[in-house]
């Protein structure tokens, strides 16, 4: 292969196409992200069971090195690995060995040295999931849980199963991202994804302040005003005003972004009436969005959680079984040499 | 390809089959599960034969294969559908063809998974031998034993057909 080997799609894909780690959308193809929402419909009805596991990781250890605290992202990670029956171990690096001074090479080396076979990495810089990936020892996968600005490829991937149990497919769509996309790494990965699936149109609604300079290479187009973004939506996708991240005054205030970008019951109005309402979580209500439309009949924010289990069932399957099948392919291959 | 299997006649042996087990367990409302996809086509085709009125369930053992440290996962698994409480059930187990017994393995680990069946009988198409498990069906249509160079599918669902390959065609 050429000088692109370190590139995030050749680092996560197998020599054929499997899926080996998962650090971004890019690069993955159509085919493959319906392989992903395929395979987390199977296990929506594992988590329907009785007993809500299958055997599929036994033995094999996945640790979750969370360098940035993240509840529900890290408690999901945790079941879907329990569900696949592995066995999880939860760091926590901000309390860990790195407040004593220990490197990320040097914690890495450590967990490796513990056999581990996956490690699911939040992290507040953008591209730290592929820097693990690229000195990780080969057979270990590594999954992306949120990486700075740049990705959170899970949470994509959850929406988009969301999307498509509520409405079917992704052709003829219009969906809208709300809120402040400038700080928000799931918003560029879920316009990658609708784009790729087929979606019609991705719209961003967002003041100019909240928006990325180059927004519109992402694949979106962008409207400043939320009662025209409304117009004919079959999604809207509102997005967590980041107040942690929220450096400088880039508004107002938030009683005036509400006014602005909140989704309300007269907004929502506005959109197709069977458009769904999507959201990350966690909701800030009467901040981006009113009780009365958060626990109302065309939210699905609960479905997402559930989904969220499934589709990383699916991920962390899939780039197990890649790097399995890798390994397997080069044993063979050494030993017909 | 050369088509020396009858299809109706294997049915016929299975349903058979199936009543005598059936009657000699006392068993009087078993359900069917039928292991993806011949094993569906065949639970289909066997519930009218035996006059079973409940829906039969759908397994796919993708998730509880035992070669997933060598190959990964089956990229076109489907979700199993048991649309009834396993627990208690007695029920009737149905695959293509049987083999190493892998398989059925998997197949009697997710059922469990769902509850705790009363009985389950294994009825199969074809019965292979080269068994790598203890693992015997209590119903087959039929035994036989297969050249290296052969292979043996069924085909369906409308019509089903049993196709007896000869390698390289």
């Amino acid at each position: 292969m050429t000088a692109n080997d370190s590139s995030p799609h050749h680092l996560q894909l197998t020599r054929d196409g499997q899926l080996r780690h998962f650090l971004t959308l890019d690069g993955l193809d159509r085919a493959l992200l319906t392989d992903i929402l395929d395979t987390a419909d199977s296990f929506i009805e594992v988590g329907e069971r009785t007993i809500k596991k299958v055997p599929l990781l036994r033995g094999r250890t996945v640790v979750n090195l969370f360098f940035e605290s993240s509840t529900r992202t890290r408690s999901t990670f945790e079941l879907a690995a329990k569900r696949l029956s592995a066995d999880v171990l939860n760091l926590d690096i901000s309390t860990s060995a790195t407040s004593k001074g220990e490197s990320l090479s040097d914690t890495l080396l450590n967990l490796e040295a513990m056999a581990s076979d996956m490690f699911v990495v939040r992290h507040s810089q953008s591209g730290a999931p592929h820097f693990i990936a690229e000195s990780v020892t080969p057979g270990v996968a590594i999954i992306n849980a949120g990486d700075g600005r740049h990705a959170h490829p899970t949470q994509a991937m959850l929406d988009m199963l969301t999307i498509r149990q509520h409405k079917g497919q992704f052709e003829g769509l219009k969906v809208a991202i709300v809120g402040d996309v400038l700080h928000s790494r799931v918003a560029r990965s879920q316009i990658r994804a609708l784009n790729e699936l087929g979606a019609e149109e991705v719209r961003v609604i967002a003041p100019g302040t909240l928006l990325p300079k180059d927004v519109e290479s992402l694949g979106c187009t962008v409207e400043y005003d939320m009662a025209r973004g409304m117009k004919d939506l079959d999604v809207v996708i509102m997005l967590r005003l980041q107040k942690e991240r929220m450096e400088g005054a880039l508004l107002p205030s938030e009683r005036e972004f509400y006014r602005l970008y909140g989704l309300n019951q007269q907004k929502l109005a506005l959109a197709h009436p069977e458009c769904i309402v999507m959201h990350p979580g966690p909701i800030n209500r009467g901040v981006e969005i009113e009780s009365a439309v958060a626990d109302g009949p065309q939210s699905v924010i609960l479905n997402q959680v559930t989904n969220g289990i499934a589709i990383r069932m699916a991920v962390m399957s899939m780039a197990m079984g890649g790097q399995v099948a890798e390994r397997q392919q080069k044993l063979s291959e050494r030993d017909q040499a | 390809m050369t088509a020396l299997l009858d299809i109706d006649q294997l049915l016929d042996q299975m349903e058979s089959g199936l009543r005598r087990a059936l009657e000699q367990r006392g068993v009087e409302s078993p359900v069917l599960i039928g292991i993806r996809t011949g094993g569906v086509w065949l639970a289909d085709v066997l519930s009218k034969r035996l006059g079973i009125e409940e829906p039969f369930g759908e397994l796919d053992i993708s998730f509880y294969r035992d070669d997933f440290s060598r190959i990964g996962l089956n990229p076109r698994v489907k979700p199993s559908s048991l649309p009834f409480d396993t627990e208690g059930r007695d029920i009737i187990l149905i695959d293509d063809v049987i083999m190493s017994g892998r398989t059925i393995r998997a197949a009697m680990n997710e059922i469990f998974d769902y509850g705790r069946p009363a009985s389950i009988i294994l009825a199969t198409l074809i019965d292979l031998g080269a068994r790598e498990l203890p693992i015997q069906p209590d119903v087959a249509g039929k035994t036989m034993a297969l050249e290296s160079h052969q292979r043996v599918k069924l085909r369906g669902p409308d019509p089903l057909r049993i196709e007896l390959q000869e390698a390289g065609q």
